[in-house]
This record gives structure tokens, C-alpha cells and sequence, in this order.
């Protein structure tokens, strides 16, 4: 059994990288159910997209506590959702940090550190700067690939069925540029 | 594996009308239940529409049920009161081909504005209603709501709610059952409700109603899960069931599959065989009350919430004394206004005129949220409308109140507040956001875009003809980027007595691909005028405004708020 949160800002593409993991359980034959919120929850806002992978699956949502990995894709969302994570579980992060609206105001400030405090919380901690690497193979859109890549390494996935589960989910034509980013983000951790 | 794909269950409810052969699906859309058409359109041979509103929804389905057609309207829980009219009468008069109304709640309030419970919906109705678990169950049980409607000869509902609806899980493909029309039959006494019939019609239901008690105890969708572990027994359904199963492994379930009726008889026999029984449910009591006004002894809201989501963890709280991991405090990360988003410089206009602005439901709402902070209220569809002209007559005509509607909106119910604002003279003014879709929902075609669901050229219904032919004299059209003459145009509206009607034209910023130059900070004042208008694309930088290069789309309604001149297009820079 494999429970996996995806957390991130509205238009980063925490869908397609469940979508991906939904192919990637399809392909190998196991039981598999995503949630995702539409609507109000995206513009811009906080995104969190379950997946659970498994022989047999009931919840479509992961619970507080009970995550094997938390894969965030900005450094403040990781804070907002680590406690999802199981004890020992994986909390993989996008270095990267996107201003929500009450900082742009000036109401609040964007908290200071997120990176050096998380890694001293939990061991299990990984920073990759996936935008970075997704903008060096030319498409900053691949940010989510690059984070897939990392986790299909740190989780012990059967990268070629990952590989393939990529290819099916992007478009035909940017298949290979998200093939690279994923192998960027697999060579990260 | 080539027959199982995994798949939304939105789209596998849209799979299961196909296998089941429906031939007409009318729907208007609503978080979250607004991919059941959009996936039902695509397959062939089938013909699938957003209507208006969802009272016309409920309308065409009749019509085509009645035609020999299994037919289908969707719609979200708030959309349900909208098409409540309709429903309560073809209770009554029953059906032809199969008829079924699947309703998506919204427990948690993800992108709704109340939390309501359409299960009294079906019991009030006297109309079955369904509520799968998951997409697989989603597919099959809409397949079974046709048999029933067909066997019943009645409507059926089938709910859902956002966890189920925006779940994905693995369905199995079946073909469709191609079926032929129906013949028509004309029958007042059955399809004409006026008092004489509706008498007979109303004792027909009561008589369906009870053969459906009688059904459902033995229907298989309602069923015992023993396992003989513990002494607890647990009634559920819909999503709370799969919680349940999570969380409580070795617990005695009754999965319920028709919260009306409820399979009463079937409960009280599995009650019976364990020692405790609980209830365990979203929002209302509905099941726990039933239970108990049969002489079933449960427990379950003084356990759990009337309000919000239930989940594995809330279970385990309950039962295994878990305790739940806390959140940590950090700031929020509210959802905005796009950059670009057309929206924005209006409402940057009506909180510098400091006017009182009821809203309406749409991405609009969002002008509500800080720094812009300029709605006043938001109630339902169409309600902005009539609540100015409430609000004018409650002030005799001093209330310094507009309303913002969007184009999407005004079609749905915002027209008849329109009328009445005409007829009874309360000179309100109405400004509809033109944007040219249906926004929040992600991008759907209505009657003023000159498209329809798929896609395809439709006949256009032009809003400014329309209001003009409501009896609106003062009518003006500006571009909405352009703030200046919004301004004006406010202005020049809220200073008549009669009826004015502002249409404030621009397609949504995620629509719009053509590229535009990028705007540029140019010796920034600090002055914070553009920080008013909440653009994400906009932060505080260490010597002034920031423009982020990836997000802004050079809309330029901020360099026409700046007072400097500040902001300005890239190329003008060189």
C-alpha cells in the first residue's frame, strides 16, 4: 500500500502528476484511486491531490498521519500538509517559493527558513530545485515531472514503467522533454 | 485490461448513461459535478447540452423521458432548489423512458456556498435515490437507476458528493444497450397535473412508495458486511463507506445504496445481530433519524459533526481514541483573481466609489477577498440582482448598492431579476462581467458565447439586446481593462434614476491567448496605489513593485492605476 499527498499552488500541475501515478498503478496491475478538488480550491490557492496505490483500495483520500510520502511542490504547501506524513515517511519538496496573496499584501510575511527547518524535523527530507531543472531541459511546465522523477527513485518505483507512464500522460509532442525532466529529477536524490 | 480504465467517477456516471443507452443529457454546470456532461458529449449517437439553468434541465429531461428516451440532467446541490420545481411534479406524473437526476453534493464547502443535504430532496420528492461509493459502484448504479425508474415508473435521483465525484478509481467497461423509442402516449390524467389529476397522481406515489420500501430491503446495492470480530455494527454510505472500511476493518457494515427509502427493515434485522449501531454520515442526521423513528437504537451525531468532511482519521479519533497529528499555523494561500483576470479593475472601481456591491456566483465572488475587499454580499445565482432592487427600496432608492453579475450567471437567473427591476421601477445598476464563458468551472460554453457543449457554432444571445428588450433604456458597453471608463461609466449609471445596465467586456485572461507585451517597472514611488489591486503578479520588492514575468499577461490595468506612470509596457522601455 503506497499513500501519496501532492501539494502545491493552483496551475502548477498536481493533476497530471497524480494522473501519472494512476497510469503508472494501472500499468502495474494494482488497485489505484486519485481525489483531486476542482473549481474555487484552484486559482491560484492551495492544491492537495491524493493518491493510493495498492491490491486493494478503499479511501480515494489519504488521512493526517498516514502518508508514505508528501511531495510538495512548494516549500510553504510542504509546511501547510506535513502532517500527513507517517513517522518515517518521505517528505520530497520543490525548492522553490511562490508568494500566496496575504504576503503580497503585506498582511503576513512568508515564513523564513521552510528548507534548514524542515530537514532538521525529519530526516526523511529531500530539496530538489525541480523548476530549474525543468527550465534547463526548457519547460519550466515539466516542474512536476522532475519531482516525479525523484520520487520514483526515492520510492523504489520500476522506472521504465514510470517512463512509460509519463509518455502517456503529456502530449506526444512534449513526451520527450518531460522524458528528460523526469531522468533530471531521478538523478537529483 | 483494455476494458478497464481509471477513471473520474464524474465521467464514469457519464459512462454508465452511455452503456445505458440515454439518449438526451441536459445539465448546467457547478462544482462539482460539471465533467458528467462534458464526458457524456463525446460519445456517439447521443446528444448532450448545457442548458441555461438547471430548472431547464430538468425540464428537457422530462421532455425527452416522456418522448421514449432515457434521458439524464445533472447539476450540482444548490442547482437542485433551482430545478426543485420540476422535480416535485414529475414525482407525480412519473415517467416513459428512464429518467434519472444525479445532484453532487458539497460536504466541506470546496467550491459551494452552503453545505446543504439533497437526501431530503428524495424523501420530501417521494423520488428513489441512489448513492454509489465510488466510480465503479458510479457506473452501475446509474444503470440500475434507469431499471428502477423504469420498473417504478418514476425519477430518479442519484447523489454523489465532492470526494466521490473527483475520485478516480478503476471502472470496467460494458457496451451500450442501444434502445428504441418508446412510443409516446398521450395521457392527461398521468402528464397533465392540474388539481383533478394531481389528486389520483399524488395516491399513485404513495403506492409506488411503498412497493419501493418493500424493494429496496432486498436490493443488492443495500447489503450486510459481517464480520463476526466485534460487536459494533456501522450504517453508511457513499464515500463515509469506504472511510469506514479504512479505518474499521473488522467492523459489521451495512453499506446503504438507497438513502430513499431507506432500506429500513434490512437495517433493523443487521441492528439486531450486533450489539452497538452506529450511524456514520455527512451533514445531516438523515439516516440517524430515520433510524431512530423506526425504533432503531444508534448513535451518530453526537459523535460526528453536522458540518465539513468526515474522514478515516475522524473515525479513527472516535474509535481507536487516535489522535490526530495538528497543522501547523503558516499563511494562507486564498484563492485569487488570476493575473490578467478581467474582473479585477472593476472591482478595483467600485471600492474606490465606495459602493455597496452584491455579488453573485462565479470567479467574481473573489472580489470579496482582500486587497480588493469590494463585494458585500454573494447569495446565490441571480441574487445580486434582485437584492439591489430590494436594497433601493428598502432606502427609497439612497442605497449607493450595484450589482455584479457574469454573463454566464445573467443567463441562468440574473434576467428575471432584470425584469423585475424594469417593471417595478427601482433604478438599480447592473454591471454584467462579460468574459465569455462560464468561468469558474472551468471554461464552459453558455448561450451568449456562440458555441455549444461541443464546441460547435451555436446561436448567439447577445446581452445587450437582451436587456434592451427587458425595457433598459441606459445601457453602456466598455472594455474592462479599460479602468477610466469603467469608472465613468459607474459613475455616469449610479447617478440616474432609472434602470442602467454596464456590460464590462473581456474574455477571461485564460482564455485569451493573443500575446500582449509584458509590463515593466520604471522608477518605482512605493506609492502601493497597484498593490490595491491584488494581482498575483504583483509583490513588494526591495526598491518597489515587482512584476513577475511568467504570470503577468499585459493586461495593463495596472499601469493605468498607477499614478506616475510607473508601469509600463516592456517595448516602451527601449
Amino acid at each position: 500500500m503506497m499513500n501519496i499527498l501532492i501539494a502545491g499552488v493552483g496551475g502548477q500541475g498536481t493533476l497530471l502528476a497524480s494522473r501519472v501515478l494512476g497510469k503508472y498503478a494501472m500499468l502495474s496491475g494494482k488497485d489505484c484511486k486519485l481525489s483531486e478538488i476542482h473549481g474555487m480550491s484552484q486559482r491560484g490557492g492551495s492544491v492537495v491531490t491524493h493518491v493510493r496505490i495498492g491490491e486493494k483500495i478503499y479511501s480515494p483520500v489519504v488521512w493526517e498521519g498516514g502518508a508514505d510520502i508528501v511531495v510538495a511542490f512548494e516549500a510553504l504547501e510542504a509546511v501547510r500538509v506535513k502532517h500527513y506524513l507517517k513517522a518515517d515517511g518521505v517528505l520530497l519538496v520543490n525548492d522553490e517559493k511562490i508568494l500566496p496573496m496575504p504576503c503580497i499584501t503585506g498582511a503576513t510575511s512568508y515564513p523564513e527558513g521552510i528548507k534548514e527547518r524542515l530537514e532538521n524535523e525529519h530526516e526523511k527530507t529531500y530539496f530538489v530545485s525541480a523548476q530549474e531543472l525543468a527550465l534547463s531541459v526548457g519547460n519550466a511546465k515539466a516542474t512536476n515531472i522532475v519531482m516525479l522523477g525523484a520520487m520514483c527513485k526515492l520510492l523504489g518505483f520500476d522506472k521504465q514503467v514510470m517512463r512509460e507512464a509519463v509518455s502517456a500522460c503529456v502530449p506526444e509532442k512534449f513526451a520527450e522533454v518531460n522524458l528528460k525532466a523526469f531522468e533530471l529529477g531521478f538523478e537529483r536524490v | 485490461m483494455e476494458n478497464k480504465e481509471l477513471m473520474l467517477t464524474n465521467k464514469a456516471i457519464a459512462r454508465g448513461a452511455y452503456e445505458a443507452g440515454v439518449k438526451v443529457l441536459s445539465a448546467y454546470p457547478g462544482t462539482p459535478s460539471t465533467e458528467i456532461a462534458e464526458n457524456f458529449v463525446k460519445h456517439d449517437n447521443v446528444y448532450a447540452e448545457w442548458a441555461p439553468n438547471e430548472k431547464v434541465a430538468v425540464e428537457v429531461a422530462i421532455g425527452a423521458s416522456l418522448a421514449g428516451a432515457r434521458a439524464m440532467a445533472c447539476m450540482k446541490h444548490v442547482g437542485l432548489n433551482v430545478a426543485a420545481d420540476p422535480l416535485f411534479t414529475v414525482a407525480y406524473t412519473g415517467v416513459n423512458a428512464g429518467l434519472v437526476i444525479v445532484v453532487a453534493d458539497d460536504p466541506g464547502m470546496h467550491s459551494s456556498q452552503n453545505e446543504q443535504d439533497s437526501r431530503y430532496y428524495a424523501r420530501s420528492a417521494h423520488v428513489p435515490m441512489l448513492e454509489p461509493s465510488s466510480a465503479q459502484e458510479a457506473k452501475e448504479f446509474v444503470k440500475l437507476a434507469y431499471e428502477i425508474s423504469e420498473q417504478f415508473d418514476t425519477p430518479v435521483l442519484v447523489r454523489e458528493t465532492t470526494r466521490v465525484a473527483h475520485s478516480h478509481g478503476i471502472v470496467e467497461l460494458c457496451e451500450r444497450d442501444e434502445r428504441a423509442l418508446k412510443p409516446y402516449q398521450k395521457s392527461a390524467e398521468k402528464y397533465v397535473m392540474m388539481p383533478s389529476n394531481a389528486i389520483r397522481r399524488h395516491v399513485a406515489v404513495e403506492a409506488r412508495d411503498e412497493a419501493l420500501k418493500e424493494y429496496v430491503n432486498g436490493c443488492e446495492i443495500n447489503r450486510a458486511e459481517y464480520t463476526a470480530e466485534t460487536e459494533i455494527g456501522v450504517v453508511c454510505s457513499g464515500v463515509v463507506y469506504e472511510y469506514v472500511k479504512e479505518a474499521l476493518p473488522s467492523a459489521n457494515v451495512f453499506k446503504v445504496g438507497t438513502p430513499y427509502p431507506l432500506p429500513i427493515k434490512a437495517i433493523e434485522a443487521f441492528s439486531k445481530k450486533v450489539k452497538q449501531l452506529y450511524v456514520i454520515e455527512e451533514l445531516e442526521p438523515y439516516m440517524e433519524d430515520a433510524l431512530k423513528a423506526a425504533g432503531i437504537a444508534c448513535k451518530g451525531k453526537e459523535l460526528f459533526s453536522l458540518q465539513g468532511e468526515i474522514s478515516v482519521l475522524t473515525i479513527l479519533e472516535k474509535f481507536n481514541g487516535a489522535a490526530a497529528p495538528t497543522a501547523e499555523k503558516v499563511p494562507s494561500r486564498p484563492p485569487v483573481m488570476c493575473a490578467g483576470c478581467p474582473h479585477r479593475g472593476v472591482f478595483y472601481v467600485l471600492n474606490k466609489l465606495k459602493l455597496t456591491v452584491n455579488g453573485d456566483i462565479g470567479c467574481y465572488t473573489l472580489g470579496a477577498v482582500p486587497p480588493l475587499s469590494a463585494v458585500d454580499t454573494c447569495i446565490c445565482m441571480g441574487a445580486s440582482v434582485g437584492m439591489s432592487h430590494g436594497m433601493k427600496k428598502a432606502t427609497d432608492g439612497e442605497s449607493k448598492c450595484v450589482s455584479v453579475i457574469g454573463d454566464s450567471t445573467f443567463l441562468h437567473s440574473g434576467v428575471t431579476g432584470l425584469i423585475n427591476a424594469v417593471y417595478n421601477r427601482s433604478g438599480i445598476t447592473l454591471l454584467i462581467l462579460d468574459n465569455s464563458t462560464t468561468g469558474m468551472t472551468g471554461h464552459q460554453q453558455h448561450p451568449a458565447t456562440g458555441k455549444n457543449l461541443k464546441g460547435e457554432p451555436a446561436p448567439t444571445v447577445f446581452l445587450d439586446e437582451l436587456c434592451r428588450a427587458c425595457g433598459v433604456k441606459d445601457l453602456q458597453i466598455v472594455d474592462a481593462y479599460d479602468v477610466k471608463a469603467v469608472e465613468k461609466a459607474v459613475r455616469a449609471a449610479t447617478a440616474t434614476d432609472e434602470v442602467s445596465v454596464i456590460i464590462a467586456q473581456r474574455a477571461c485572461a485564460l482564455l485569451d491567448k493573443t500575446p500582449k507585451a509584458k509590463v515593466t517597472v520604471k522608477d518605482c514611488k512605493n506609492c502601493g496605489v497597484c498593490k490595491k489591486l491584488g494581482c498575483p503578479a504583483i509583490s513588494q520588492g526591495e526598491h518597489g513593485i515587482v512584476i513577475d514575468r511568467i504570470q503577468c499577461v499585459g493586461c495593463e490595468v495596472c499601469s493605468k492605476v498607477c499614478p506616475f506612470g510607473c508601469l509600463v509596457k516592456e517595448e516602451a522601455q527601449v
